[in-house]
């Protein structure tokens, strides 16, 4: 297993961020104190996916398959076919990719009532490189018929998909970030799923964003303000199924969008707004992600930098389609 | 036509183990037959292990041996069975429909536009089937999964899965195999169709098998060997498991892949060879039964 990444707030106050993973790890031990179907798989990730308090809780329900991502997805299979509500916790990068036809057969052509906790994906696991970078899971999971793909914004958020999740029919992939972010939702928060969140308003152009981008692109999103811009921010939280509304609204509305996620924009966020928006309403796009290749070395915080990821990067492409700044 | 002839009822009347084993015989022909026509009606199908396994299948669905009741198909306390080898679905629907799950005259669509009978089970689609297999390696665990689930619940009803024997090659089964081991799962029975062939040769030409009993012995089965055409033995092995208390079980039923059909028996060829309408009338004639739906 891997070892913990240190990660660096740089500019951006400590005390006011938090890791999803403590409210995903909650909200899962809350839900299976209410209901005797919750029940959890791990891959040798007890302390990845901050699953030791669930098991010394609910030792009956809780299985370590050991190192074996191909038999975790069968077993959650077939737990759900024996009436219990699997969750499968795992660090992203190894479940997803080494397990993907089970994922495909055994969840997804099945219609399996299994869900998928991709736990510190994106570029989250930093210098320890691409092996155990996630930045591909978005666009598999997002082809693959009947599957749900979510990825939350802030631990608020995650706290709600989870709680959605246990309703949902059919799998579900939900990606949990272990890189440290802002709260932007109010404790008040109630998920829909498929559907957009407007965290501003404006008229200038768009920001769409998840996961842990979305306190960026609202950064941003201040920078532009005292530019006189008014950006449009959506949390598009749920990538399958996509909002297609409020993207088509956005492009008539606004002079274009900028797409911001932490994963391959081929196949991700990107290549899914993109495809609405070709069909739909063709507008300017920037499209901000990690391009065709595998990331260098270096932390988290680094490579969202270094692939243009930042604020300021965020900033610049807003600029680009207003019409000012190059 | 035989489903009438061949209730549960009237097996249970039969107390003589010879008797049943006779009319678990004809049965499992039929099966034979019936997946026969299937293939040759579609031109694609996998006629070997259709027929090394026709008899594993007659004993579990038509034998009694599985708590299922086709009229609830998912009927929450029922024993499930996940078919590993999907690519034998001609057996496996053939026994699934003459078992009372859906109507014989379905067997006719066999891979035609649009039928619930694609070339592989789909379990939204098809009454009675537990998981969507074909890709091989998938069965076992979602088998251990399941034998998971009924711990979980606190529930008594009993795991089983066909494998083949070349299957074993995936080594998925073995991620399986450790974790019914290291969870004790007294309520799984593993059975592999030992029929020695793959698709291309023979297993232990390809990648071997053996030794394959003290593989799944070392894996913490508890593992018998049987012959996987005596239906007096399958019946009697079937019925009493586990083998061991705290043990998940293993048979090897040794079969015959092509096992009724002359011109099929042992040969690498009919892993998916289709018949012909002559080859056809020839194995309705050695197996001795009609299919007339």
């Amino acid at each position: 297993m891997v070892s913990p990444v240190a990660f660096e707030n740089r500019g951006l106050e400590k005390h006011s961020l938090s890791d999803c993973r403590e409210a995903y790890a909650r909200a899962l031990e809350e839900m299976a104190e209410e209901d005797g179907r919750v029940s959890v798989v791990i891959n040798d990730s007890l302390s990845s996916a901050k699953m030791k308090n669930f098991k010394a809780k609910y030792p009956a329900r809780f299985v370590n398959v050991g190192i074996a991502e191909q038999n975790m997805v069968g077993v959650g299979n077939g737990l759900a076919n024996g009436g219990m509500i699997p969750y499968l916790c795992g660090a992203s990068c190894f479940l997803a990719a080494r397990a993907m036809e089970q994922i495909k057969v055994d969840l997804a052509y099945s219609n399996a009532n299994v869900r998928i906790c991709g736990m510190s994906s994106g570029m989250a696991y930093g210098q320890l490189g691409p092996t155990h970078h996630s930045i591909e899971d978005l666009a598999w999971m997002r082809v693959l018929p009947n599957m749900t793909v979510i990825v939350p914004a802030d631990p608020i958020e995650t706290a709600a998909v989870m709680r959605y999740s246990i309703e949902h029919k059919g799998p579900m992939f939900i990606r949990i970030s272990r890189i440290p972010v802002r709260v932007v939702h109010s404790g008040d928060y109630k998920f829909t799923l498929g559907r957009a969140v407007t965290l501003r308003e404006g008229d200038d152009v768009t920001l769409i964003a998840n996961g842990v981008l979305v306190s960026r692109a609202l950064d941003a999103a201040d920078i532009l303000a005292s530019e006189g811009i008014q950006a449009r921010v959506l949390n598009m939280s749920t990538v399958k199924p996509l909002d297609r509304e409020s993207i088509v609204k956005a492009a008539r509305e606004t002079s274009g969008i900028v797409t911001v996620e932490e994963s391959l924009v081929a196949g991700g966020l990107g290549g899914a707004v993109a495809e609405v928006l070709a069909v739909e309403h063709p507008a300017p796009m920037r499209m901000l992600g990690i391009p065709d290749t595998f990331a260098p070395t270096g932390t988290a915080e680094f490579l969202l930098d270094y692939f243009g990821l930042s604020v300021k990067g965020i900033t610049r492409a807003a600029l680009e389609l207003a019409g000012i700044g190059a | 036509m035989l489903r009438e002839e061949l209730t549960e009822r009237e097996f249970d009347k039969v107390s003589l183990p010879e008797e049943r084993a006779a009319w678990l015989q004809k049965k499992a022909n039929w099966i034979r037959l019936s997946a026969m026509t299937m293939t040759h009606h579609s031109k694609l199908g996998h006629t070997g292990g259709d027929l090394s396994s026709a008899d594993i299948l007659a004993t579990l669905y038509l034998g009694q041996v599985l708590h299922v009741d086709p009229d609830q198909p998912h009927w929450e306390q029922r024993d499930r069975f996940v078919m590993s080898k999907g690519h034998c679905s001609g057996a496996f629907y053939s026994t699934l429909a003459q078992r009372g799950f859906f109507p014989l005259d379905q067997l006719k669509t066999f891979m035609d536009p649009l039928s619930m009978l694609n070339g592989h089970p789909d379990r939204n689609k098809v009454p009675g089937v537990e998981a969507n297999t074909g890709p091989l390696g998938h069965g076992l665990p979602i088998s251990v999964g399941m034998a998971l689930a009924a711990r979980m619940r606190n529930e008594a009803w009993r795991v089983f899965v066909l494998v083949g024997d070349g299957e074993l090659q995936e080594g998925s089964n073995w991620e399986a195999a450790m974790c019914a081991q290291q969870y004790n799962l007294d309520n799984l029975t593993v059975i592999i169709d030992r029929n020695r062939l793959q698709q291309g040769d023979f297993t232990e030409k390809t990648i071997r098998m053996e030794p394959l009993a003290d593989r799944f012995t070392s894996f913490g089965f508890a593992v018998k060997e049987l012959d996987g055409h005596d239906h007096f033995a399958l019946l009697d092995a079937f019925t009493r498991v586990p083998v061991e208390t705290g043990k998940p079980t293993c048979f090897i039923a040794n079969t015959i892949k092509g096992k009724g059909v002359s011109f099929a028996e042992g040969k690498p060829a009919w892993h998916h060879g289709v018949p012909s309408r002559e080859q056809l009338e020839l194995a309705k004639k050695e197996l001795g039964v009609e299919v007339t739906w």
